[in-house]
């Protein structure tokens, strides 16, 4: 089975979000980037344990971004890809993306194309389906279980107030929820041999972008918290009703 | 023209989330002096309410396909047929299944998670949250045709609607290709976590997993739903679905109730949008206390009784 990967670039959860450029630019100043956590943790694992549960494979990983993207990527290739592409590009439009990662995976012939449930930076949950759409493949999202049965998909997935389990035959498109997989923790010889995978760099295919992100705001500081005495707890239950109005 | 909205259901009830969608359609389409059109999958009895939230007429196409090409296939036939432009979705499980694939099939311009009605006074632009809600974005959409997904629990209801027309509506939904084995109900009486107006949460302050009856039984008296951090679902205290933050549910809620839980930058990404927090925890340095409306410093096992006793008083005179 040849599977590609979805990675993105992300801030590191803990990092300071300010802006910069009249608050039109995210301020990198002093940002650690890491591989967002549902493409590596997941996505990327669920798809190398595959690989080495049926003896055979590609896990390719595709990243569509600028040479600052490549850090991250050696990251991936360290947890086990065997190969990356980068499509350069600085455009991060949900569909300029997905049409890149569509064409790509079309001309590969892969099998599969694994995303993240979501980008932490940017929230979308968009690119996977717009993946799905543009190859006209059926899209498993919010895969928290996977398993193979010849080429047909076996997935669990969370809903509101349950789960169900689902089938689609591949080729498919599958966007990477918790519990897919555990993190794994690149060893040394998979960091020194990194950096000798390939990683093959391309121009991007001609695509729209349609949307731009025009501004960004913070939201309004909150007021100070209120403390209400330990032996007192029980006046929080006024507070709610006749103060916050919540209940 | 009109504005097209896909109104999701859950065993034929519209969530909240489907009303928000809704009266979002209504929003744009009054700034637009065009009408709402409603489509759904359930077997309506009068306009299931859709009407006061802002439709002037709903296509009903009866089926249980959850699947996202199909819906896909239907929403894109109710646009045309509709000739609506303009697309909504509530951004949940469904709409964030089908609106990039309608989106990408019209090649529009999509926003996923609105948090407010679009400003059109110049060009057309949408707030969504980012960084986990620690920022918003104004996004900017070029494009003629546009797919806007509406993030649960952040506009108002329109309640002021009259009812609406209902028709059946055909449309040719082509082979699934995501077929469904089995289906299990978690929470039998319980509300899900992502529809509940009111939730408590808990945390490893908690010390084990025979300690949550007292955070269930506070739940249950004020009609909310249960969550948990993250390494309280690691360790298998609780379901892996009660899991909330940045790498588990996000949820908006109108109170959140933290109890032991210290508030870690990755749990609050996930619940910052709550519109009233309180946090319980004996430490008074725990970080939670900085992103609270109410807090109690204090023993978990001390203030849930009080607060339980407290709950039960305020239900008994309501
Ligand atoms: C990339 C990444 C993603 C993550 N994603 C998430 C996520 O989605 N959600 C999430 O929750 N975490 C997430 N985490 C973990 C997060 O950093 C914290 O470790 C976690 O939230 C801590 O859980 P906790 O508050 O229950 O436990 P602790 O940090 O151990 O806090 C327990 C709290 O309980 C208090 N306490 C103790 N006894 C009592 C008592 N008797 N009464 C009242 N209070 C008491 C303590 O003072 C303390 O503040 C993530 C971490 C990383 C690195
Ligand atoms: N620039 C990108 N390059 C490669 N994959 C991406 C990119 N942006 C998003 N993705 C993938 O699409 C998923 C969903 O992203 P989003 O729609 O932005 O929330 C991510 O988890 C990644 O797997």
């Amino acid at each position: 089975m040849k599977i590609l990967v979805c990675i993105s670039k992300t801030p590191d959860t803990t990092s300071k979000i300010a802006f910069t450029d009249g608050n039109t630019k995210f301020d990198e100043n002093g940002v650690q980037y890491i591989v967002n956590p549902y493409d590596e943790w997941y996505a990327l694992v669920r798809a190398l344990e595959i690989k080495e549960s049926l003896g055979t494979g590609l896990v390719a990983i595709i990243t569509v971004g600028g040479a600052d993207n490549e850090p991250i990527i050696r990251k991936a290739l360290a947890i086990g890809a065997d190969e990356a592409v980068r499509v350069d590009s600085s455009d991060n439009d949900s569909l300029f993306v997905a049409t890149q990662i569509a064409a790509y995976a079309k001309s590969g012939n892969f099998d599969a194309v694994f995303c993240g449930k979501e980008t932490i930076n940017y929230n979308g949950s968009a690119v996977g389906g717009m993946v799905a759409e543009l190859l006209d493949w059926p899209y498993i999202s919010l895969a928290s279980k996977l398993t193979l049965e010849g080429n047909v998909a076996v997935v669990e997935r969370e809903f509101p107030g349950g789960e169900e389990v689902v089938e689609a035959t591949a080729p498919f498109v599958l966007s990477a929820a918790k519990g897919l997989a555990e993190q794994r923790i690149p060893n040394m010889r998979g960091i020194m041999a990194a950096r000798t995978k390939p990683l093959q760099v391309i121009a991007p295919v001609e695509a729209n972008t349609h949307t731009k992100i025009k501004l960004y705001t913070l939201p309004p500081a909150k007021g100070a918290c209120k403390f209400i005495p330990a032996d007192q707890a029980g006046d929080l239950i006024r507070l709610l009703h006749e103060e916050a109005k919540v209940i | 023209m009109s504005i097209l909205v896909f109104a999701d259901h859950h065993d034929g009830k519209f969530p909240k989330s489907s009303f928000e969608a809704v009266s979002y359609a209504a929003g744009i389409a009054k700034a637009l002096g065009t009408d709402v059109v409603a489509l759904t999958t359930s077997n309506l009895s009068g306009d299931g309410g859709l009407g006061k939230a802002g439709a002037n007429k709903v296509l009903v196409h009866n089926t249980n396909s959850t699947d996202s090409q199909q819906l896909t296939r239907l929403v894109l036939a109710a646009a045309h047929a509709a000739s609506a432009d303009i697309i909504i979705f509530s951004h949940e499980i469904t709409g964030k299944m089908v609106a990039p694939r309608v989106a990408a099939k019209l090649d529009a311009g999509y926003v996923p998670g609105a948090t407010a009605l679009p400003d059109m006074s110049d060009g057309f632009s949408v707030n969504k949250n980012v960084f986990s809600g620690k920022a918003i974005a104004t996004i900017e959409v070029s494009s003629s045709k546009k797919v806007i997904s509406v993030l649960p629990n952040s506009i108002g209801l329109t309640q002021d609607g009259s009812d609406a027309t209902v028709e059946t509506f055909a449309a040719d939904l082509g082979s699934a290709g995501l077929k469904v084995r089995t289906v299990k109900k978690e929470v039998k009486d319980g509300i899900p976590l992502p529809e509940a107006d009111i939730v408590v949460s808990a945390g490893r302050g908690m010390k084990g997993p025979e300690n949550w009856g007292p955070v269930e039984e506070l739940a249950k008296l004020l009609g909310a739903a249960t969550a948990c951090s993250r390494p309280v679902a690691d360790i298998g205290w609780r379901p892996h679905h009660e899991h909330v933050g940045q790498t588990g549910v996000a949820i908006r809620p109108n109170l959140y109730i933290a109890i032991g839980i210290s508030g870690a930058i990755q749990h609050l990404a996930g619940v910052n949008g709550s519109k009233t927090i309180v946090v319980i925890n004996t430490d008074q340095e725990a970080p939670f206390f900085k992103a609270a409306d109410y807090g109690i410093v204090g023993d978990a096992f001390e203030v849930l009784p009080k607060l339980i006793e407290a709950a039960k008083a305020y239900n008994a005179n309501k």
